[in-house]
């Protein structure tokens, strides 16, 4: 008897320290949500799907990739409840679908080097050159006499998309490039490699390794934060008309504080709702 | 059969529900690898059929550009398994005649001992531990002195032959091990020693464990995940030199994996896949026929 009522009293008091969570307006309810989209949302989105589900196992939440384009189409089509894009929606897609738009996160992405590189300015022409193997010493920029080895991020990275889309204005890189497929690996291979250049999201700089200013521009939090650092985009969520039911909650709780506590482990600078 | 109708005395003396249960097993087992097969065919056909100048069958990988070839990590993958095979199988055997050819068979010695207890150790890390520890201590050992980034066919090549050394150190010692103890007293008798017996005697009539150690060691070396992600570079496209970066099948599939989900560089795996099973399945066939014939 007394063991039950102590199990009781263990409920009781669980369930009374849980009520302050950003979790709780999801209790009750149940069906699913579908995601699909940008792939550099897939980390944030993953993470607040299973604090939700496994809240709540009455919910399914699926999260799938396909990149923006496909992000608006199915939400548009209505084949998913919310559609994610790494870039603001375009004037017909709104009209076309009725699309609402909610911003979530800044993704910026700084590129570094090896901390005893002397090279720790590189104007943008220099940095397109330097990742389409057009320069491939570092004596050409100023640097010691020893060839560049280029770092990558693999086919489909979020951070890639944004460093080739505001970095190398939508060109690409060599293919003959070391390809790593997370910021960990590509930190671990720059701190390694005295002669490598890569790119990392800004939330992963560190002593480690060494971010450049491209243009005069200093990678840092507080300057994507502000505008003053351009290699930087926003992060989309995307619903057809206005949010309703599991989806507006989910939305809520992108923004909630457990929200920004994800967007931030994932890398990125979480923003406040409008 | 027999054997196993002993534990399923209570259901007839005959063993028929022994014999039940491992046509059953049997069954599953069988149903099991067909499923694999059929799905990934069924997966990798539409890739097949649809051809075209950006499918699988071709030698540049830009998803951006809509062309999905996999050719350069077919050879990345042939090429790794086929380079690290042969250190790998040449450290293999002398190792395992070292071990099972001691000057006194009663007293390996602390050293046999050891080694072939550290052998056995080999085979249950994990490929990660080995990359991790390759990532910071031989690449920079081959950047140094050999030039390059250090992420290369070689350090990917090294690495992998280390990985397989246990296996085909197991594998010949199951192998050897029988036919060594044969003829080891008429040997003695002749005043031949275990490494001569071993050399002149056992090896010449064994070709069939030999093949089967480096095809064992050849498909562990292509099945291998984690140490060509973590140690080739895996830029898709042929390696120039051994210095240069490369991508094998199955870290392909890592790095396509982590962020696609549909589309064509997502269907386009399921080709690296069947490719994959492909080259085990064949090389392991071919071998086998070399060996029946010895």
């Amino acid at each position: 008897m007394n063991r039950i009522f102590s199990a009781l009293a263990l409920v009781v008091l669980s369930a009374s320290l849980a009520v302050a969570a950003p979790l709780d307006t999801f209790k009750g309810q149940k069906g699913t949500l579908d995601i699909a989209g940008g792939t550099a949302h897939i980390p944030v989105m993953k993470k607040a799907a299973e604090a939700i589900m496994s809240a709540n196992p009455d919910i399914r939440i699926t999260v799938a990739g396909g990149g923006s384009g496909v992000g608006v189409q199915k939400v548009g089509e209505g084949l998913v409840q919310i559609g994610n894009t790494g870039r603001a929606l375009k004037e017909s897609e709104v009209t076309k679908y009725g699309l609402e738009t909610f911003p979530f996160a800044i993704d910026g992405v700084a590129v570094a080097v090896n901390p005893s590189n002397k090279v720790t300015a590189l104007t943008k022409a220099q940095v397109k050159d330097i990742f389409a193997g057009r320069i491939t010493n570092w004596k050409e920029l100023g640097g010691k006499d020893a060839s560049i080895s280029l770092y990558v991020r693999e086919d489909g990275s979020g951070t890639r998309e944004t460093f080739e889309e505001r970095a190398l204005d939508k060109g690409t890189s060599v293919q003959s490039a070391n390809v790593v497929n997370s910021n960990g690996a590509m930190k671990t291979a720059i701190a390694q490699d005295p002669n490598a250049i890569g790119y990392v999201g800004i939330g992963h700089l560190d002593s480690s390794i060494c971010g450049v200013t491209v243009d005069g521009m200093v990678p840092s939090q507080e300057n994507a934060a502000n505008g003053t650092y351009t290699i930087t985009r926003l992060l989309y969520m995307n619903t057809k008309g206005k949010p309703q039911g599991l989806t507006a909650l989910f939305i809520d709780y992108i923004y909630s504080a457990d929200g920004k506590g994800f967007i931030a482990s994932s890398g990125y600078i979480p923003l406040d709702k409008k | 059969m027999r054997k196993a109708g002993v534990f399923f005395r209570p259901a007839g003396r005959s063993g028929e529900a022994g014999l039940a249960f491992i046509r059953v097993a049997v069954a599953f087992a069988m149903a099991g690898m067909a499923l694999l097969f059929l799905m990934v065919v069924a997966f990798a056909l539409p890739v097949f059929v649809q051809g075209g100048g950006g499918g699988p069958f071709s030698w540049s990988w830009a998803p951006g550009r809509g062309e999905f070839g996999i050719l350069p990590m077919v050879a990345g993958s042939l090429l790794a398994g086929g380079l690290a095979v042969v250190p790998g199988w040449i450290m293999g055997l002398c190792l395992c005649c070292w071990l099972m050819a001691p000057p006194c068979v009663a007293r390996p010695g602390l050293w046999r001992t050891l080694v072939g207890a550290l052998v056995r150790v080999m085979t249950a890390v994990p490929t990660v531990v080995y990359g991790f520890a390759a990532v910071f201590l031989l690449s920079p050992f081959i950047r140094l002195s050999l030039g390059g980034s250090g992420f290369s066919c070689l350090t990917a090549v090294i690495m992998l032959s280390v990985l397989i050394l246990p296996t085909v150190v197991l594998v010949l010692q199951a192998g050897l091990g029988p036919r060594l103890e044969a003829v080891a007293m008429s040997g003695a008798a002749m005043g031949l020693s275990r490494m001569e017996l071993l050399w002149n005697v056992v090896l010449p009539v064994s070709r069939g464990t030999l093949l089967s150690a480096a095809v064992l060691g050849f498909g562990r070396a292509v099945g291998d995940t984690m140490l060509p992600l973590m140690l080739a570079g895996n830029a898709p496209v042929m390696p120039e030199s051994l210095l240069s970066s490369m991508r094998t099948l199955t870290a392909h599939m890592a790095l396509v994996t982590s962020n696609e989900v549909g589309g064509a560089a997502y269907d386009s795996l399921f080709m690296a896949g069947l490719l994959l099973l492909l080259i085990n399945g064949c090389v392991s066939l071919v071998i086998r026929r070399m060996g029946g014939r010895s």
